[in-house]
């Protein structure tokens, strides 16, 4: 036990981290925690052989599509910010923040968790999911288990529903316009303990 | 000049003299004597019980000093910095479908293993498992706090007599003790004296007996010590070097075990034989063995390798609960090494723990190594509060195995193409 305060000043620009995520001092705090017990050997930033040392990550079907979303396209380190900013899109809703118009978008919010998702999704970043793109994910989750043919038909089907201008991808209004109904601030977001 | 010196030196060297003898003294009446046979002064306990006010003064004082300065104390995340929501994949993906008539493929599902993937990044059960255990309050032992800080002056002070009394007093005396082991049930109980260990032992006529197997959960090196020093057993394990490997070739002249070359332990049938026919003499001291293969940090219990409850005898449970309070016994064994670890050990205040003998278990009909082994395990797990957990103890070091994937696989493919095939028989 020991005060927040001394803790907070070791990391640099801390409140413009806590103003942009929106995570409280305590959360900060852990979040380092975290980073530096995922750092094992204290370089003070993470590769992405850090977090395959978590199991239960690895474990995920997607694991690795999750891993590539902590790291911008060419790089290979992550920084305590990055880290904390892309954990920051799991935050819940802010149902009570007053709406400044000229204020940016806070990164937890609907739009930008559906950016998030969408580009665990588009590998190469073209803004579409192509249909090979559908599939991959699809194999990625379902394994062995259900055959080519199978794939093939799901993938199909979805994106005949998606696919509203019929260019055979679906775009990120697509995306977003198919998953209108689902609640995504339940469903993408983490409940941070006090 | 030197004639001045003269008297002071000799009086030094009376004064050293004198004490010297006196420290001795102490020592053999306070420690060796009741050791050997057996009794305790009870002094142990009342050091424990003082050590606990004193610890519960210093936190409060602690969260008094922060309260002053307006600040948030920050309180170790002993329950996990997230709450897991503790849904299944099933469940999850049948909410989502409630409005549609069946249940397919959609472009949310990916919302479930993406949440449950980030929620393991920023807090996992595994490697939670093998970082030493966060205390509430604080034992004045830097190593338990992570925010050392000086909050008073008086805390302070108390910290560095804590050091002085660890260091200058506990140690050597602790060092001299545990150097001295001949003779082997005596020099067990000297060690225990050495560490201050207070430790209490329930249920103990279900002690084992001869021609079986002892198991119990595994925390330290330490837990051999605490085992032997209340009845006799044969060790199994690999030979090692270094210390660790005089201590072993030390114990084998007074007592048969069995110990392995590191070759051997990967021949499973050779490793069984010379358990079994050590367990069919009735003559021979029951085997005391640690079935998780690896230290865990004595919150949980990990998955039990069914090689020792293959062989068939009967199993005597232990279980070994230590308390953090006092000093942590946790060996985390790819951060530290043993001589580190032994001088934490010997530092602190005092190792205080509980063992419980559970009673004898055997195989039944019709159950396999596996689920004997889990079968245990719950029991161990259950007497000492301990989680139950699934999970292999060789996580700590060892990648996690392309089956667990397949499972999540297998589960997802199983809510989807499953209904699809029964839409088609419909």
């Amino acid at each position: 036990m020991g005060s927040t305060n001394s803790t907070l000043l070791k990391i640099p620009n801390v409140e413009v981290l806590m103003q942009e995520t929106g995570f409280s001092p305590a959360h900060i705090i852990r979040l380092h925690d975290r980073f530096k017990a995922l750092d094992k050997e204290g370089r003070g930033h993470l590769c992405p052989h850090d977090f395959g040392a978590i199991k239960e990550l690895a474990m995920n079907p997607i694991g690795d599509r999750i891993i590539g979303a902590f790291f911008s396209p060419g790089k290979e380190t992550v920084d305590f910010h990055t880290f904390v900013k892309i954990l920051a899109h799991f935050r819940p809703v802010d149902k009570d923040r007053p709406k400044e118009p000229n204020s940016p978008e806070p990164i937890n919010s609907r739009s930008n968790k559906l950016k998030f998702a969408f580009q665990l999704y588009d590998q190469d970043k073209d803004g579409k999911i192509s249909r090979d793109e559908l599939l991959q994910v699809l194999r990625a989750m379902l394994g062995m288990q259900v055959t080519d043919e199978q794939l093939e038909s799901i993938a199909d089907r979805t994106i005949q529903e998606a696919d509203l201008d019929r260019d055979d991808t679906i775009s990120f209004e697509e995306f977003r316009k198919s998953l209108e109904k689902i609640n995504i601030d339940h469903k993408m977001s983490i409940r941070f303990l006090r | 000049m030197e004639s001045y010196l003269f008297p002071f030196d000799s009086l030094i060297c009376m004064l050293l003299g004198i004490s010297f003898t006196v420290w001795f003294t102490l020592l053999l009446v306070f420690i060796i004597v009741p050791a050997i046979f057996g009794v305790s002064f009870g002094i142990r306990r009342v050091y424990m019980k003082s050590l606990i006010k004193l610890f519960e003064w210093a936190t409060l004082r602690m969260e008094r000093g922060a309260k002053e300065k307006n600040q948030h104390l920050y309180k170790p995340y002993s329950n996990g910095i997230i709450a897991k929501e503790p849904v299944s994949l099933e469940q999850e993906i049948q909410e989502m479908r409630r409005g549609s008539a069946e249940p397919e493929f959609d472009m949310s599902d990916i919302f479930y293993f993406c949440r449950r993937g980030v929620e393991s990044i920023v807090d996992d059960e595994v490697t939670k498992r093998f970082t030493a255990e966060e205390l509430e309050s604080w034992n004045l032992l830097t190593r338990s706090n992570y925010n050392f800080h000086h909050i008073s002056t008086r805390l302070t002070a108390l910290w560095g007599m804590g050091v002085l009394i660890r260091y200058g007093f506990l140690l050597p005396l602790r060092m001299k003790n545990y150097l001295s082991d001949k003779v082997h049930l005596m020099c067990y109980r000297i060690c225990v004296r050495a560490l201050t260990a207070i430790i209490t032992y329930h249920d103990s006529e279900n002690k084992p007996k001869n021609g079986g197997i002892c198991v119990a959960n595994h925390t330290s090196p330490i837990d051999v010590i605490i085992l032997a020093s209340d009845g006799c057993y044969a060790m199994v394990g690999q030979v090692h070097g270094g210390l660790m490997g005089v201590i072993q070739r030390a114990m084998v002249k007074a007592c048969p075990h069995i110990w392995f070359e590191r070759s051997e332990v990967k021949d499973r049938h050779l490793v069984a034989k010379r358990l079994s026919d050590h367990v069919a003499d009735e003559s021979k001291l029951p085997i005391l063995i640690f079935p998780e293969g690896t230290c865990i940090n004595n919150t949980s219990v990990m998955m039990f390798k069914k090689g020792s409850f293959e062989i068939g005898c009967t199993v005597y449970p232990v279980a070994i609960k230590y308390d953090p309070r006092f000093g942590d016994a946790f060996w985390n064994s790819s951060k530290f090494g043993m001589v580190n670890y032994l001088l934490h050990m010997m530092s602190s205040w005092a190792i205080v723990c509980s063992v419980w003998y559970l009673p004898p278990m055997s195989r039944m009909e019709g159950e396999d190594a596996v689920q004997f082994a889990n079968r245990v395990k719950a029991a161990i797990a259950r007497k000492g509060g301990l989680a139950d957990l699934l999970w292999d103890g060789g996580l700590k070091r060892g990648k996690v195995k392309e089956v667990f994937k397949e499972e999540q696989q297998k589960l997802y493919s199983k809510v989807l193409v499953g209904s699809s095939e029964d839409r088609s028989r419909s």
